[in-house]
């Protein structure tokens, strides 16, 4: 809980939510006819609509980025280090929009909303939206806002990924690029991974077949499960023994199957803590919509070719210690966009907290990202 | 010289060595620069010659101030960077400033200069300027100078030239030298008799060449 609100915070925020009623045809052939998106926004759109920023959310993100719902939140929103007066994206300058990404649980369409055609929860039968769907969404939302073009999209992990995808899909709307701990597409390993999470979550047999709101219960097992290995994932090994190394819980070996070690007892910590603010269906969802990324795919397989049509100016940033999605996966992008003759710079970041390091306040890391964003903030007018 | 690189000269703006790079640089074209330090061939090259630059660069601490200067950054080691990243004649220029030297081929860092670029500029700390030549020569002593401030175990200037080296090695790659010019160590263009000698009193050489066609 924070007692103050410190200067450098948005505050209290607030999520507001936009109806919409036009069609949206998604990639899968499926079509919404009418949806939801909640969102939040922090600082002011200027008078030319010139400094709107979009931040995309990654696997398990929502539209809540900065700042706290109320003097009783526990925590500030997921990326409070980053958005904020005079933080890297400085809300004095910028006017910053996050959104529910379709197929959430935060109050946007999706699993755990009512359809409206069935009065019933969606659940399973929520169609499986890609980044495409949710970058041509995004842009439906912007010019709902009277915002004209993005003056930057900025996204870690997933969330890189929609920032990827907008530079392809809408090349003149957007003008700078912020892509950070991403990859062009998964690897056999990262799909591996998502499976086992979604197998999980389908095993429980709470799961009812994705119909568990209808009677009442919640898959808690299993998507306990799928975060505890997820965040395997975000972790790097450096961190896991810095963070626990064989430390014991009770300073003794149990002889037993409950917890013996901290690493342990923090992730069933992480999963159990994550089961009350996430929704099973929207987790199979999105590992899907990881799984489907390959905007090269569009373009005959060619990343540069899909690159070609970008005309954005690209910060890429990676993490040495990120195993989920490498440096090297970052260096394909920057790769591309270098053979696409594009200007980008990347920057890879000397860090042990593994993929979660995108969200660590670390000095080198926010040194450059703020110095980018300035660069940014003095094109505007 | 043009009056824009001597103003930036008196003013202290821009080292002579990388005034001489400027000069030889033709405006709107794309420039690679190997090792960019903070940014500063680079930036000056945009501001007044309209060039599209981007840099290699290792240090984090310089990579900081080639954002903060709005330049194209690359985090990347010389030795693979330019295999990893860049494709076959995509910059009209690639430029190596002082950094030969500390790299583990430059041989092979040359040819790959002139894969990526049409043409390629050097610099680097002549060995064979007369005062290390009195170093070695008569105190029987690896040079230490102003330029190579480091001692024998600790130098990462691990594959040190002269002139003549250079321009042989040049010679046997079939590569064609299309300029050369030689500043003393505080920078300052050569003199009339640096310019007759320049293997004995040039302490930094700086060549501009391309691929012999």
């Amino acid at each position: 809980m924070p007692e103050t609100i410190a200067d450098d915070s948005v505050g209290i925020v607030e999520t507001q939510i936009i109806h919409f009623s036009e069609a949206l045809v998604l990639e899968c052939g499926k079509t919404l006819n009418e949806y939801d998106i909640a969102y939040e926004t922090y600082g002011e759109l200027n008078a030319d609509a010139s400094n709107a920023i979009l931040i995309c959310h990654a696997l398990s993100g929502d539209q809540h980025a900065a700042g706290y719902h109320s003097m009783d939140d526990k925590k500030a929103g997921w990326w409070d280090s980053a958005i904020g007066p005079g933080k890297a994206i400085d809300t004095n300058r910028f006017f910053v929009v996050c959104i529910n990404n379709l197929g959430g649980c935060k109050g946007s369409s999706g699993p755990n909303t009512i359809n409206p055609a069935t009065g019933k929860y969606w659940g399973p039968d929520f169609p499986i939206v890609t980044v495409k769907d949710w970058v041509l969404c995004q842009h439906r939302f912007m010019l709902s806002l009277n915002i004209g073009h993005w003056c930057a999209v900025i996204g870690g992990s997933l969330g890189g990924m929609q920032v990827l995808q907008w530079t392809i899909d809408y090349p003149d709307l957007i003008k700078y690029a912020v892509v950070i701990a991403a990859a062009p597409k998964l690897s056999a390993q990262n799909i591996a991974f998502n499976e086992v999470a979604r197998q999980s979550i389908m095993a429980d047999p709470d799961f009812c077949d994705g119909h568990y709101l209808e009677k009442n219960t919640v898959p808690r097992r299993g998507l306990m499960l799928a975060r505890m290995l997820g965040h395997i994932t975000y972790l790097s090994d450096d961190a896991m023994r810095d963070k626990f190394g064989r430390e014991l819980r009770e300073g003794k070996l149990n002889f037993g199957f409950d917890v013996d070690f901290q690493v342990e007892s923090y992730l069933r910590y992480q999963g159990r803590s994550f089961v009350d603010r996430f929704d099973a269906n929207t987790y199979l969802l999105m590992t899907k919509t990881l799984d489907y990324f390959d905007p090269a795919s569009a373009y005959d397989d060619n990343l540069a070719l899909a690159l070609q049509r970008t005309s954005a100016k690209f910060l890429v940033i990676s993490f040495t210690s990120d195993w989920r999605f490498a440096p090297e996966r970052s260096r394909e992008i920057v790769k591309q966009l270098l053979q696409a003759e594009k200007q980008v710079s990347y920057i890879e970041i000397e860090a042990n907290q593994g993929h979660d390091a995108f969200l660590i306040p670390i000095p080198h890391y926010m040194n450059v990202f703020a110095s980018y964003m300035t660069t940014i903030s003095e094109t505007l007018s | 010289m043009a009056t824009e690189h001597v103003q930036a000269m008196e003013k202290g703006s821009l080292r002579a060595d990388l005034a001489i790079i400027a000069q030889w640089i033709k405006a709107d074209t794309r420039v690679l620069d190997l090792g960019c330090g903070d940014g500063t061939l680079l930036s000056y090259l945009r501001d007044q010659r309209n060039v599209l630059g981007y840099g290699l660069e290792i240090n984090p601490f310089n990579i900081e101030i080639c954002v903060e200067k709005n330049i194209n950054v690359i985090q990347a080691n010389l030795n693979n960077g330019l295999k990893a990243y860049f494709s076959d004649n995509s910059f009209d220029c690639v430029i190596m400033s002082q950094t030969l030297q500390a790299t583990e081929q430059p041989d092979l860092l040359i040819e790959e200069m002139l894969r990526v670029g049409n043409e390629g500029i050097v610099t680097f700390p002549n060995m064979a300027h007369w005062r290390a030549r009195f170093q070695l020569g008569l105190k029987g002593i690896m040079p230490v100078t102003k330029n190579l401030p480091n001692q024998w175990f600790n130098t990462p200037n691990v594959h040190l030239c002269t002139l003549n080296d250079f321009e042989q090695l040049c010679k046997k790659h079939n590569i064609e030298i299309l300029q050369r010019s030689v500043v003393d160590h505080s920078h300052k263009r050569g003199s009339v008799l640096m310019n007759l000698f320049p293997n004995l009193l040039g302490e930094i050489a700086i060549y501009r060449f391309r691929r012999n066609k």
